[in-house]
This record gives structure tokens, C-alpha cells and sequence, in this order.
């Protein structure tokens, strides 16, 4: 072993710096191809539910609020590109940059949550979750509205469960037409399971990025150890990628249909 | 003992080695947080050698039950709901907490930097890590298998796990989501270890087919784990939630949780085999004395079977509704996979031809392996065709099959590897008798076991029943009369193994005469496990050349004082090929 390899920031077992970076960056890629196929059951079951029911689960999509998830997906992308200044930041060893471009990275990923968080609870407040909450206010919607039609669907314009029993007004399972709500349900339990894990990846990523600020105050990013900082880069690019996917796949599979 | 490299030839009898290494990685330090925050490979591969144990003996004694329950056609000791409940403990422990983890958290853990020259796996905290995690996960499923049990069978179908079963369904599958987490954790340790450390001149094709082996078992592991992962998280939502996309009230399929739960589960098996496998292929060639018959194809053919092995999870639904040409499919698929898995048999049994055999307990157990093993594949092609699937289907057939497998194979296969490394790990040998006799009482007490099962299911007793007809109870009695033997047979290796850690004879450093890098250290190893990086010139399996010669290491000093160990009559043997022949295997 040359004297070179005696760098503070190289662990015992390995011989030099450079088969220990490229170890690290091996291991999270291999990681991150566990994350993708956790993520594809996901996927997959949904993908079967979709065919089966394609009528349902536009309908329960355009009842989601598009305009947060867009926005959201505006954070996220942006948050990568300070993730990725963070790098350079850090092979340069320009600290003061690699701080900025980190806590930056960890305040768009928490405005997402933030944003997400108000969705969520919109969306427990319109009753728009599965199990009996949906389906009692949906019979409570399809009770009234078969006495009073009018007065009723105008005054719950946008709730989901009263548009849906609007919709399916003096229709009965089987007729063209009719949206079944459990099916809905069944959407919903994708939307909230899907943006839910995405979520909890999105704090892990934060407490991630926030022990690297940690770690920098600390002076244990050197230039010669960004790879560090590389490797957290990898894992929250490939939740930003998951969340490109979740969000068409949720937000605009009923975008074609005139909801209210 | 030190190492020769390659410029350094050895011609002069070589001295004999020091008794007791100064210090290794036991002596170390003897303090309790010493074992418990270790971040080396060897104690953590010895921490899980302990949490195994105690799993397996946990496992086992609910299969005891279960066999005993079995003695009367009415259920001889159990009731109906605590029969449900063992054979649950017993799967779940077994399969989750005992058989996935085995070979690669415990020999993978010890053996794979040592077989590469390396000082650690690439990430040692990951490893301790998944040590924790894996406790903490068996935790919670060992709690929840005996407070109280689960009675759903340890394959989970909702909709009776997730809606109409009142027992600890919710804890146990946590428990299990747990421990898979570790069982990537160690996957994928031990790959990115095979891929970036090691040593100079360890090319892919001089690797020991052990790492092969665990290579393909690590591709498994990471590629199939999260899938599980993802399906056990939907099933505690449901069962938490009350709703789900498993519940067929609001149109979801139950199907589906069969599938996605077989597409991990089924390849698990593999998880469990081959390992088991690389074993095999360590063992049968040392104590042959011969080079592996095929390295190419027995090492192609551990990625082959954790390829094919993905593609073959609906065998397990030919009777549960699928399509019947996705069937026709399926069932092609599966017996594609018993092409590698025969291609290693035949290799195998190749490299027995004109050996050196000797018969020492990891040979014995190695063995019975291979005829287990091929009982065990022979009548899983019964079951891969779909008219004898039908009638065969959920029946003791199917038992006694995967128990060949997972038993007959994969145990036996752990038995051999533990007795094989047993005096690198302890540095004790351990008597030569008595694990011969084990070996040889577990081979018998497990025929007797499970023969008569394949009969029952030939005759259509169904698994999973507390009653039977009278007329099934002769094989019955006779299966719980081998699995009593086959206990005892068990229970040997724990009293001998033990007992050698304290009055065992010193194990020398390479008391099989063995080929591989970890046999080229002290007995226990030291603690970075070699004094100087080790460099390789030749094949794994060179025993045709003797072991002074191969460049890298030095041969056990003939002579008296060895006499009574249980290998020791064997030294290098064969030709001398000439002095640092450069044997490249694989391109």
C-alpha cells in the first residue's frame, strides 16, 4: 500500500479511495434497483386494476387536486437540480455552496410534504377516503339526491361522493354509466398507499440530506469524499423519477373528464 | 502461518505452524459490546450462527408438535385451532427466520471475504445493521407465533389473513417485512463485495463456486425481497385499514396477492437452495481430491436457476383459477428450471468419478445431499405437469417434496458447510465419530420421514389437516417415528459442536487439506483474516497440484502429531504440475 491511500476518509478494508467510492456508488445503485421493485408491485397491481376498471378509476382521478401535484412536481424536479449543484459543490470543496445547495434540496423536498400534507387533508375533508367514510357518505349523497336532486348536488359542488352519486342518478350496477363506488375505493386505496410510501422516501431523503448538512458543518466532506453526497443524490433522483411516474399514473389518468 | 506469494517459492518442508495464534478474531477482546457492536464479518457471521440456532430449535419442536399431533387420526395432542397455529409457527420460523437466512447471513457472512482475499464485506455496519434488523424483525414474528399464533398458514391468502382471521396475523407479517429488509441488506453486501473487493488475481473464473453461488442467491435476494415487501405492506393495510386492494367487496382480487406473493416466493426457494449448492460444490471436490467437473457450467448454472427461478411462480396456482394457456406456460417454465439444477447433479456426481473419496462428516452430509437433493427435483417435475399437479396439488406430496428440497438439501447442505468450516471458525475439531454417526441418523431418520408422506399424498391426504382416515395412520406413525430419529439426529451435532469448543483437539489451519483462500489463514482467523493481501494464480479446485504449489499456500506438516485428526491422513496428493502454472477456468 502507497502512502496516498492513508486518507483520513478511507476505511480499513479498503485498499484505496477510488475501490471505495466505487463500492459505495455499486451498493446504492443495487439499492435502488430494490426501491424500483418495491415500488413495480405497486405498479403492477394497479396497472391490472386499471384495465379491469378503466371507467372507475378515471373518475376517482379526477376528483384528486391537480394543481397541488403539479406544483409538487415542479418542487421535486427542481429540488434534483439543487441536489445535483450540491455535488459539484462538494468535489470542489466549496462548503459554503455544498450548504446552500443541501438545505435548499431539504426545503423543496419539505415544501412537497407540506403541499402534500394540505392535499391529504383536503381530501379527508370531502370524505374522499376508502372504507365508510366514502361509502356512507356516498349513500348519505345518493339518500338525499334521489328526494331533492336539485337542491342538494348544488350544494356540494365539488365533493366527490355526491358527484359520483349525481353521476349515477337512476342507474344501477351493470348500466353504462355507472361508476361503481367501491371501485373508487379501490383507487383510493392506491393513491393513498402509493403517495403514501412515496412520502415516508421523501422524509428519509430529508433526514438524509440534513445528516449531510450535519456532516459538512462537521468538516467530513472533504473533496476527496463527495462521494457521499453522490450517493444520497442517487437515492433522491430516483424518488423524484418515482414520483414522475406516480403522478401521471394518479393525477391525470381522468384528466380527459369534465368532473364538476 | 503466513502466506506465500507468488514470487516467494516454497521448496523446503515448511515449519510448523505456531500452536495459538497470538491473537484472532475470538480473543480478541472478550467483552460483551465487543460482540455486540462488531462491525467484523467473522463475529457477525458467528452472532447469526447463535440467532439460528435458537430459531431452528424453535421451528423444530413445532414440527414436533405437528408430527405428534399427526400420530392419531383424530389429532393425538392438539386441538383443531392449535394445529393450525403450529404448522403456521412452524413455516413461518423455518422458512423466514431459519432457511432464508441460513447459509448466506452465516458461512456467506464468515466465508465470502475470506474465499476473495479480502479484509471485510464492503460495507461492515450494513452488516451489523442487518444483524439488529433481522432480530428486531424475528422479534416480533417469534412473539407473535407463540402469543397467541397465527392460524393462516405461513403462505398468508388473504382474503382470511387480511378479513376473517382473529390471530396475530398483523405483528407476524411485520415481523417478516422486517426481516427481509436484512435479508437484502446481506444480498447486497455480499454483492457489491464480489464485485469490488477482490483480491489481485481473483478473476470471476478463479472464484470459489461458493461465491457464485451466494452471487446468484444475492440477485435473488435484491431483486425479489422488495416484491414481498410491497405485497405485505398492502396486506397490513388492509388487515389495519379495514380496506384494501385484496378485498373483493370493493372489486379487488385475491389472486393477485398470489401472485405477487409467489414471485417473490418462489424464487426464495432458490434463495434457500442455492447457497446450499455452493456448498456442495466446495465440499465434494476436497474431500474427491479433485478439480470440479465443469466449473463453467456448475458457476453459469447458479445464474441460470436465479434467472429461470423468476419466471416460474404460477406453478403454485395451476389448481387456484389462472388462465389455463398462462398455465401451459408455467408449467414449461418449471421444468426449464430443472435444467440447471440437473446440470450441477450430473457435475457433481462427474467429479466424484476415480476421486480420492474419503468419508468424513461434511462429505457424509454432502452426500445425502445429493441424493436427497435429487429426490427432492425429481418429484418436483411431477408437480411442474399440470395433469399429476392436479390430482397432487395441496396434498403430502407436495410436503414431502419440498421438505426433500428444503430439508434433504438445504439443512443437510448447512449441516456439511457448519462441519466443513466448523474448524476455521471455532478453531476446534470435533469428533470424528459422532459426526459421522449424526450424519448418518439424520440421512435415515429423514427417509423414514418423509417416504411415507409421498405415499399419503399419492393417496390423497390433504396437508394442513388435524384428521385423517384410519386407514392413512400406519404411514403416519411411521413418518412421526422418523422424525423422532431425525430430532435426535439433530440434536447430536448441538451437544458434539459444543462440546468441542471445550475439550476439541486444535484444529490446524487447513485440517481438510482444502484449497481455498480461507484455509491459508490460522485456526480461528486472525482479525483482518490475512497478514498480507493474498494474491491468486491458479483455479479454485487445484488439487491435482499439491496445495505448496499453487503459489498461495502451504500443506499441512505430515507427521504424528496429527494422527488423530479426522483429515489429516490426506495431504496434497497427485502429480505435481509444474510450479505456478497459470489455470484460468473461466475466460
Amino acid at each position: 500500500m502507497s502512502a496516498s491511500t492513508h486518507s483520513p476518509v478511507l476505511k480499513h478494508h479498503f485498499d484505496n479511495l477510488e475501490q471505495q467510492h466505487s463500492a459505495e456508488r455499486l451498493g446504492m445503485w443495487m439499492f435502488l434497483a430494490t426501491e424500483v421493485l418495491f415500488f413495480s408491485g405497486l405498479f403492477v397491481a394497479y396497472t391490472v386494476y386499471r384495465y379491469l376498471y378503466p371507467a372507475d378509476f378515471e373518475f376517482a382521478s379526477s376528483h384528486l387536486i391537480l394543481w397541488i401535484a403539479g406544483l409538487n412536481t415542479g418542487l421535486l424536479i427542481t429540488s434534483s437540480l439543487t441536489m445535483t449543484f450540491a455535488i459539484r459543490a462538494a468535489q470542489l470543496g466549496d462548503r459554503p455552496a455544498l450548504l446552500r445547495h443541501l438545505l435548499a434540496t431539504a426545503a423543496l423536498g419539505s415544501a412537497f410534504m407540506g403541499f402534500k400534507a394540505y392535499e391529504y387533508a383536503t381530501d379527508v375533508e370531502e370524505k374522499y377516503v376508502p372504507g365508510p367514510m366514502f361509502q356512507a357518505e356516498y349513500d348519505r349523497a345518493v339518500e338525499e339526491l334521489t328526494h331533492a336532486p336539485k337542491d342538494h348536488a348544488e350544494s356540494h359542488p365539488h365533493n366527490p361522493a355526491w358527484d359520483l352519486a349525481a353521476r349515477n342518478l337512476g342507474k344501477t350496477y351493470g348500466d353504462p354509466g355507472f361508476i361503481s363506488p367501491q371501485r373508487v375505493q379501490l383507487f383510493l386505496c392506491f393513491y393513498y398507499v402509493m403517495t403514501g410510501i412515496h412520502g415516508i422516501h421523501i422524509l428519509v431523503g430529508i433526514g438524509c440530506i440534513l445528516w449531510l448538512v450535519q456532516q459538512t458543518y462537521a468538516g467530513k466532506i472533504p473533496p476527496e469524499n463527495y462521494s457521499t453526497v453522490e450517493v444520497v443524490s442517487l437515492y433522491w433522483h430516483l424518488v423524484d423519477m418515482i414520483w414522475l411516474f406516480l403522478m401521471p399514473l394518479l393525477y391525470l389518468a381522468g384528466a380527459g373528464m369534465k368532473s364538476h | 502461518m503466513s502466506i506465500v506469494i507468488a514470487d516467494e517459492p516454497r521448496t523446503a518442508p515448511p515449519p510448523p505452524e505456531p500452536a495459538v495464534p497470538v491473537r484472532n478474531y475470538l480473543n480478541n477482546n472478550y467483552s460483551v459490546w465487543s460482540w455486540l457492536l462488531t462491525t467484523d464479518h467473522k463475529r457477525i457471521g458467528i452472532l447469526y450462527l447463535v440467532s439460528l440456532t435458537l430459531f431452528f430449535t424453535v421451528g423444530g419442536i413445532a414440527a414436533g408438535m405437528v408430527r405428534l399431533n399427526l400420530l392419531s387420526p383424530s389429532g393425538a395432542i392438539l386441538t383443531e385451532d392449535q394445529y393450525n397455529r403450529m404448522f403456521t409457527a412452524h413455516g413461518v420460523v423455518m422458512l423466514f427466520l431459519f432457511l432464508i437466512p441460513s447459509i448466506p447471513a452465516v458461512m456467506g457472512n464468515f466465508f465470502i471475504p475470506m474465499m476473495i482475499g479480502a479484509k471485510d464485506l464492503a460495507f461492515p455496519k450494513l452488516n451489523l445493521a442487518s444483524w439488529y434488523v433481522f432480530m428486531i424483525g424475528a422479534g416480533f414474528a417469534v412473539w407473535a407465533v407463540l402469543a397467541g399464533g397465527i392460524d393462516t398458514g405461513w403462505t398468508l391468502y388473504p382474503p382470511y389473513s387480511s378479513r376473517y382471521s382473529h390471530t396475530n396475523v398483523t405483528p407476524g407479517v411485520f415481523g417478516v417485512f422486517i426481516t427481509g429488509f436484512s435479508s437484502i441488506m446481506t444480498g447486497l453486501n455480499i454483492m457489491v463485495t464480489i464485485h469490488k473487493m477482490r483480491c489481485p488475481g481473483m478473476t470471476w473464473g478463479r472464484m470459489p463456486l461458493f461465491c457464485w453461488a451466494l452471487y446468484a442467491t444475492s440477485f435473488i435476494q435484491l431483486l425479489g425481497t422488495p416484491v414481498v415487501a410491497i405485497t405485505l405492506t398492502l396486506l397490513m393495510v388492509e388487515r389495519v385499514a379495514g380496506v384494501g386492494i385484496f378485498d373483493p367487496t370493493i372489486g379487488g382480487d385475491p389472486l393477485l396477492f398470489q401472485h405477487l406473493f409467489w414471485f417473490y416466493s418462489h424464487p426464495a426457494v432458490y434463495i434457500m437452495i442455492v447457497p446450499g449448492m455452493g456448498v456442495v460444490s466446495e465440499i465434494i471436490t476436497c474431500f474427491s481430491r479433485k478439480n470440479i467437473f465443469g466449473y463453467k457450467a456448475v458457476a453459469w448454472s447458479s445464474v441460470g436457476i436465479a434467472v429461470v427461478g423468476f419466471l416460474v411462480w404460477s406453478h403454485h396456482m395451476f389448481v387456484a383459477g389462472i388462465s389455463y394457456y398462462s398455465a401451459i406456460l408455467f408449467s414449461f417454465l418449471t421444468m426449464l428450471v430443472a435444467v440447471p439444477s440437473a446440470i450441477k447433479v450430473f457435475n457433481w456426481t462427474a467429479t466424484l468419478y476415480r476421486g480420492s473419496i474419503t468419508f468424513q462428516a461434511p462429505m457424509l452430509f454432502t452426500l445425502a445431499f445429493l441424493v436427497l437433493f435429487t429426490v427432492g427435483g425429481v418429484t418436483g417435475v411431477f408437480l411442474a405437469t399440470l395433469g399429476t399437479d392436479i390430482h397432487l396439488h395441496d396434498t403430502y406430496f407436495v410436503v414431502a417434496h419440498f421438505h426433500f428440497v428444503m430439508v434433504g438439501g438445504m439443512v443437510l447442505a448447512y449441516m456439511a458447510a457448519l462441519h466443513f468450516w466448523w474448524p476455521k471458525m471455532t478453531g476446534r475439531m470435533y469428533s470424528d465419530f459422532w459426526s459421522r454417526a449424526s450424519a448418518t441418523i439424520i440421512f435415515v431418520g429423514f427417509f423414514l420421514t418423509f417416504v411415507p408422506q409421498f405415499v399419503l399424498g399419492y393417496h390423497g391426504m390433504p396437508r394442513r389437516y388435524p384428521n385423517y382416515p384410519q386407514e392413512f395412520q400406519v404411514y403416519n406413525v411411521l413418518s412421526t417415528a422418523g422424525a423422532s430419529v431425525l430430532g435426535f439426529g439433530y440434536l447430536l451435532p448441538g451437544v458434539y459442536l459444543t462440546l468441542s469448543l471445550f475439550f476439541g483437539k486444535k484444529a490446524s489451519a487447513n485440517p481438510w487439506s482444502a484449497t481455498g483462500l480461507e484455509w491459508q489463514t490460522p485456526s480461528p482467523p486472525t482479525l483482518h483474516n490475512f497478514d498480507a493481501t493474498p494474491v491468486v494464480v491458479c483455479g479454485p479446485y487445484e488439487y491435482a497440484i499439491a496445495v505448496d504449489q499453487m503459489g498461495r499456500g502451504l500443506p499441512e506438516p505430515p507427521g504424528p502429531g496429527s494422527a488423530g485428526d479426522p483429515a489429516s491422513h490426506f495431504g496434497p496428493t497427485g502429480p505435481c504440475g509444474p510450479i505456478y502454472k497459470e489455470t484460468e477456468v473461466v475466460g
